[in-house]
């Protein structure tokens, strides 16, 4: 196990060096910040001073090893446009992210399990092809479409829900929000359903497939040779032998629910980490771009860490030799 | 009263290449305490007659005809719920495979545990008791610790001896073993042919083993049924079935198993391979493969002749007795 995490660990290592050269001299070669920093009539010196405050005028691989010195002690530079460190700025946009993302979760698993395990159940019956048929919309209907719909349809329509912002929040950790109060769900309802829809889909048809295999084989027969009810045999016996491909596919897709929830946070005015890069892009606020895309990094190497620990948990067989008999 | 009496059973599978004849016409029946050997090569459909006595046939397959009388109830009859409450309970089975049938990820305690609560209104902890019993009892050493262990921690013997255990939990009127100890070593298979038996006879459950293989029957069963193409073709008991074989596809399987006191003898074998179920000979399913067969074998099936005793063979020109092997 200690072997499997060092090897893990350097893995990782190697991501984020690599990810440190493309995302900081891919972001070096856009455009040229400083004209954005200062109004166009400043004076030749003025440029000068603020292009030597930035560090602009020194050798691009200066700025490199510099920015690497300092990334390597969790200072990824200070925003041009908010003046904050940008690490600082992108954490204090990230909790409404993760909220949207984690309840976009819930609702794609709570939503696409049973569907794809009924569908699986009566695969060839009208229900499941009717599950099947329903998720192809699930994964081509347009996530920004999905959500002026969902806006159309029970903001403006029926007037059951907001259609934009985050309504209240509710200090938790040191973190605001939304996920705790009446309100803030309310908010959050819209956007996390259409962040969903597209994962449930997925979810179904993962979930589907791994039950028609399950369902033939030889286990089965025998929870059913042993009295069992179907629901027991399908969501105990089934269900737990199909989530280690769930659980896979779902980790990588939390990581990429929080890292490009962009469109989703567009379309609902919602505060997070997306739209923060959208205006960071806007203004070419590169010290923001580099953080959020080596955060982003970060994230999708943690979760699939703690994907692999997940799969322990889930199939006794994965677990390390040395315990148990 | 017998536990167990099939009456003409009928079970189709309905292919794309016409319907086959799994199990046409299949009559036995069994007495508490009583053992019966059924035999046959694969495809004979000696485990789709076992499946159907649990109404576990899977689709395209169907029981079409015939009567399953347990304990004088037609399980035909009984709604999908009553069925359920009968399979485990009175009526278990244990499969071929022991390495795959148990799930993978449950441990054996849930795997047991369920068993009995799905029959019966009792608390986890005894529950959980009963399985550690009846672990024990199946010769599974340390049986509390073994409940927290998963299936893959245990060795193919060891597995197919807790499918016993799960089968035994609810004290069933009837176990049907479908080659269960086929996929085990040869020291193995005996000592469990030993235990089931034993249990058995201790508890008055009647046992249907399904086999392929006579030599396996021989000492366990009180009767013998050899199954061909979908019809018993010889049943009676035990001793007198091996002694005697009437129906040359019976001597056949005999003359094919290596024994003591036949050295230097040469050992025989059926010649062809086993039908195309989909598309059987008329008459006679076994006429294309058997030395003693006429003109009548091919045209006409032969009928079920009862010679006293228990014994009956399905045969125009059977082995005369005393003859022997041919």
């Amino acid at each position: 196990m200690l072997v499997f995490l060092l090897r893990r660990l350097a893995q990782s290592v190697f991501v984020l060096i690599a990810m440190m050269v493309v995302v900081f001299f891919g972001v070096y070669m856009i455009g040229n910040p400083v004209d954005i920093l200062i109004s166009p009539d400043a004076t030749p010196a003025e440029i000068e001073e603020t292009m030597a405050r930035f560090g602009f005028d020194q050798p691009v691989y200066i700025q490199f090893l510099k920015f690497v010195g300092n990334a390597l002690q969790g200072d990824l530079g200070r925003s041009f446009v908010h003046g904050e460190p940008a690490v600082q700025l992108i954490l204090s946009y990230m909790p409404a992210t993760l909220e949207l993302a984690l309840l976009g979760l819930v609702f794609s698993v709570a939503i696409g399990v049973p569907l794809g395990v009924y569908a699986g159940y009566k695969a060839d019956r009208w229900q499941g092809r009717a599950i099947m048929t329903g998720s192809i919309f699930g994964f081509s209907l347009p996530n920004f479409w999905v959500g002026m719909l969902l806006i159309l349809i029970f903001a403006v329509e029926l007037r059951w829900l907001p259609s934009t912002g985050r309504g209240e929040t509710v200090a938790f950790l040191g973190m605001r929000l939304s996920i705790f109060s009446s309100d803030g769900l309310q908010y959050m309802l819209l956007p996390a359903l259409t962040l969903a829809l597209y994962k449930a889909s997925l979810v179904t048809r993962l979930a589907r497939a791994g039950t028609q295999e399950a369902l033939m084989q030889d286990y089965v027969k025998f929870a059913r040779a042993k009295g069992l009810s179907e629901t027991r045999i399908l969501f105990v016996h089934v269900l737990k032998n199909i989530m280690i491909p769930i659980i896979t596919v779902l980790g990588l897709e939390l990581g990429s629910m929080i890292a490009f929830a962009v469109v989703t946070e567009t379309v609902f005015a919602w505060p997070g980490m997306g739209k923060l890069l959208i205006d960071s892009i806007t203004t070419l606020d590169r010290p923001v771009i580099v953080a959020y895309l080596m955060l982003t990094v970060l994230i999708f190497i943690i979760i699939n860490f703690a994907v692999d620990v997940i799969y322990t948990l889930l199939d006794p067989r994965v677990r390390v030799r040395g315990e148990g008999v | 009263m017998s536990v167990l009496d099939i009456r003409d059973l009928q079970t189709h599978f309905f292919t794309d290449a016409g319907v086959v004849k799994a199990v046409d016409g299949v009559s036995f029946s069994l007495a508490a305490g009583e053992v019966l050997g059924l035999v046959g090569e694969s495809g004979s459909g000696k485990s789709v007659t076992g499946f159907s006595i649990l109404r576990l046939v899977d689709p395209p397959g169907q029981v079409v005809g015939g009567q399953i009388l347990f304990q004088g109830q037609d399980l035909a009859q009984l709604s999908n719920r009553e069925m359920r409450s009968l399979r485990g309970n009175r009526i278990a089975m244990i499969f071929q495979d022991p390495m795959m049938t148990l799930n993978p990820v449950l441990r054996i305690e849930t795997q047991m545990v369920e068993a009995v609560r799905a029959h019966e209104r009792i608390s986890h902890a005894a529950a959980r008791d009963r399985a550690i019993t009846t672990l024990a009892k199946v010769g599974i050493p340390s049986p509390a610790e073994r409940l927290a262990a998963y299936p893959h921690q245990f060795s193919g013997g060891m597995r197919q001896r807790v499918a016993i255990a799960i089968a035994l939990l609810n004290g069933p009127d009837l176990i049907v073993a479908d080659e269960p100890t086929t996929a085990l070593d040869v020291t193995i298979q005996s000592q469990i042919l030993a235990e089931v038996q034993e249990l058995a006879r201790e508890t008055g459950t009647a046992l249907i083993w399904i086999t392929h293989d006579l030599a396996v029957v021989a000492g366990l069963a009180d009767k013998i049924s050899v199954m061909y193409a979908g019809k018993i073709v010889e049943s009676g008991p035990t001793g007198q079935v091996l002694r005697a074989p009437r129906h040359p596809y019976t001597a056949g399987l005999l003359g094919s198993i290596p024994g003591h006191g036949r050295r230097g003898e040469r050992l025989t074998q059926i010649p062809g391979m086993a039908p195309n179920m989909a598309r059987l000979p008329m008459g006679c399913a076994f006429a294309p493969r058997c030395a003693l067969a006429g003109d009548l074998c091919r045209k006409t099936a032969p009928g079920v002749s009862d010679i006293g005793g228990g014994q009956g063979y399905r045969c125009h020109y059977p082995i005369a007795t005393g003859e022997g092997v041919p």
